[in-house]
């Protein structure tokens, strides 16, 4: 674990230095904001027919109305912004020569990968808390379940650093930040879409396929339930493609 | 300190460098020569333990790089040729990363930058943006980055790339200022460099040591004859024939001279380890001509470089294709 700190440091600070971090919270908070908005607007409009129709009234809370719908959209957004986070981490340094220096420091793998990681997630964190406050004011204006609200959160805090993984494994593939980004992205995509195919191909295909997509494992906690096996498919995800990288690293290390 | 016996490094079926051995003793500042593509970068990633071996053994402070990486790379310093510096940082906060990152203790690590800086003079553009650096102060703060945690061996890629002479002149004066008590490394295809700094050359092509030792030593012993410079007032003539008929004269190469008409100048090539010079200044006096100038010119070890270096093509030019320049 030795350099971790230095690196995970070094991380936070370009991000805040960079244009890249600060364009995609803004269009992270700017979509889901406007998600957010319209979402209780529309809550509002039921709560006047409510008004006049008290068996509608008795079925409306925040919960269900917006926090539910506004977790699964957030999920997706993610699934759009997170892919820029990770794009540089490696391939950067691939490219300047940096990540051969850094590599002759007496670091290890594992803290240079795990400094990284870490750092895209405080990022994930920072993204995740700026939406707080509108979550925080639903309390105001209604009674949603807060135990329903931190599941949610949990869930999305865990696809994140899965998808989070996934885009440093790919990042430390390839020298071009351009190239990362777009194979993390189509990767995503295919995550995504895997239950499409799911549908077609019935048996064990069907069922493996089906539990290979990211949204999906998402869905149980929006539910309020965290479910083991949601959590651990999340969290082997992840070590799944930081050992990859580290794997990757060692490659180009023989390669020169 | 470091010894490498028969180090291979193959990258698919180029091997950039081939058997690959020589000692290092502790405190001597050696050059790595030889052109591009030679194998002096491919020698340096497994020194530096970055790249490990195909084959054969490196061994630094007794210990191997493949077996104690993390213990002998606490123990180097290391400047790429690239110069990677982390462009958007600042001077103090870059080499505070590198002694954090380094593991330099929290106690010393401000103390230690301080010295760092003070060596290689860059105290005062500490709160500067490295981008907005001149090469040479990017260079010094590549120097200052390898400095720190004072390692005692300092392994230097090229450092004087890309810099103008003055910035050359000052990086090179840096390195003999902070080398007193550290054993270095450096690579070089700059000849004077190596032959100003370095106690001893490695010499390097194609990817196997050509030659191997001090700078003074390899000019004098390599050469192939030894040349001497001759102005004298006499006729043009009479003067090549009798030089050509002195002993261990093997060549006369009349010399454009001056304006003025009766001198006359030769370039004499004689067998090596051999000096006329008295010979033909007794000659020359007899003859009661005017000696102007008489002197021996010392092969460069930018004669020797090129000497062995072309040598090694003559050797094997034909029966091997040329190698492909090993990606860096």
């Amino acid at each position: 674990m030795k350099g971790f700190t230095a690196v995970f440091q070094k991380e936070v600070t370009h991000y805040f230095v960079s244009p890249i971090a600060y364009a995609v919270l803004v269009v992270f908070l700017v979509i889901a904001g406007f998600m957010y908005r319209a979402l209780v607007i529309n809550m509002a409009l039921l709560s006047l027919e409510g008004a006049a129709n008290p068996m509608l009234a008795e079925r409306l809370n925040t919960t269900d109305l917006v926090i539910r719908p506004l977790m699964q959209n957030i999920g997706f957004i993610l699934l759009f912004v997170l892919p820029f986070m990770t794009m540089r981490l490696f391939s950067e340094e691939k490219k300047s020569g940096a990540i051969e220096l850094l590599l002759t420091y007496a670091v290890t793998d594992l803290g240079v990968i795990l400094g990284k990681f870490f750092a895209a997630g405080f990022m994930l964190l920072v993204m995740l808390l700026s939406l707080a406050p509108s979550f925080l004011m639903l309390f105001a204006l209604g009674n949603p379940d807060p135990g329903m609200l931190l599941s949610g959160y949990l869930g999305l805090a865990l696809m994140g650093i899965a998808l989070l993984a996934l885009g440093i494994f790919i990042s430390s593939l390839t020298e071009n930040q351009i190239v990362a980004v777009a194979v993390t992205f189509g990767a995503v995509l295919l995550l995504w879409i895997l239950p499409w195919a799911a549908d077609i191909s019935d048996g064990p295909t069907g069922a493996f396929l089906r539990q290979l997509s990211i949204l999906q494992h998402t869905e149980s906690f929006n539910k309020g339930i965290i479910a083991l096996s949601d959590v651990s498919f999340f969290v082997l995800f992840a070590v799944f493609f930081l050992f990859m990288t580290m794997r990757s690293l060692e490659a180009k290390k023989w390669r020169g | 300190m470091i010894e490498v016996e028969g180090l291979t490094k193959y990258y698919g079926r180029f091997a950039a460098i081939k058997d690959v051995s020589f000692k290092i003793e502790s405190g001597e500042i050696v050059g790595f020569l030889g052109p591009n593509g030679a194998g002096k970068t491919t020698t340096m990633r497994i020194l530096t333990c970055y790249s490990p071996p195909s084959a054969g053994a490196a061994r630094i402070l007794g210990m191997d790089v493949t077996e104690n990486s993390l213990k002998i790379r606490g123990r180097i310093g290391y400047l790429p040729e690239s110069v990677p510096l982390y462009e958007w940082m600042r001077v103090g906060s870059y080499l505070s990363y590198t002694a954090k990152a380094k593991g330099v203790a929290s106690s010393v690590r401000r103390r230690e930058i301080e010295r760092v800086a003070e060596t290689v003079n860059i105290a005062h553009v500490k709160h500067k943006i490295i981008k907005t650096l001149s090469k040479g102060f990017k260079q010094r703060v590549g120097l200052a980055q390898a400095l720190i945690g004072d390692p005692p061996i300092l392994i230097l890629d090229e450092p004087t790339i890309g810099l103008d002479p003055q910035q050359i002149r000052e990086i090179r004066e840096l390195i003999k200022g902070f080398s007193h008590n550290r054993t270095v490394i450096l690579s070089s295809h700059i000849l004077p460099e190596v032959s100003q700094v370095c106690d001893r050359v490695i010499i390097m092509n194609k990817g196997v040591i050509v030659a191997e030792d001090t700078p003074r030593n390899l000019t004098i012993g390599s050469a192939k004859s030894a040349r001497i410079e001759l102005i004298a007032n006499a006729p043009k003539k009479e003067l090549e024939m009798l030089l050509l008929g002195l002993p261990h004269v093997n060549t006369v190469t009349p010399l454009e001279c001056g304006h003025n008409a009766h001198e006359v100048g030769f370039i004499v090539e004689t067998e090596p380890h051999t000096d006329v010079r008295p010979v033909i200044a007794q000659a020359i006096v007899q003859k009661g001509w005017g000696l102007l100038s008489l002197r021996a010119l010392v092969a460069t070890l930018e004669d020797v470089f090129i000497d062995l270096v072309t040598e090694e093509q003559h050797d094997n030019g034909d029966t091997q294709a040329p190698a492909e320049e090993a990606a860096v």
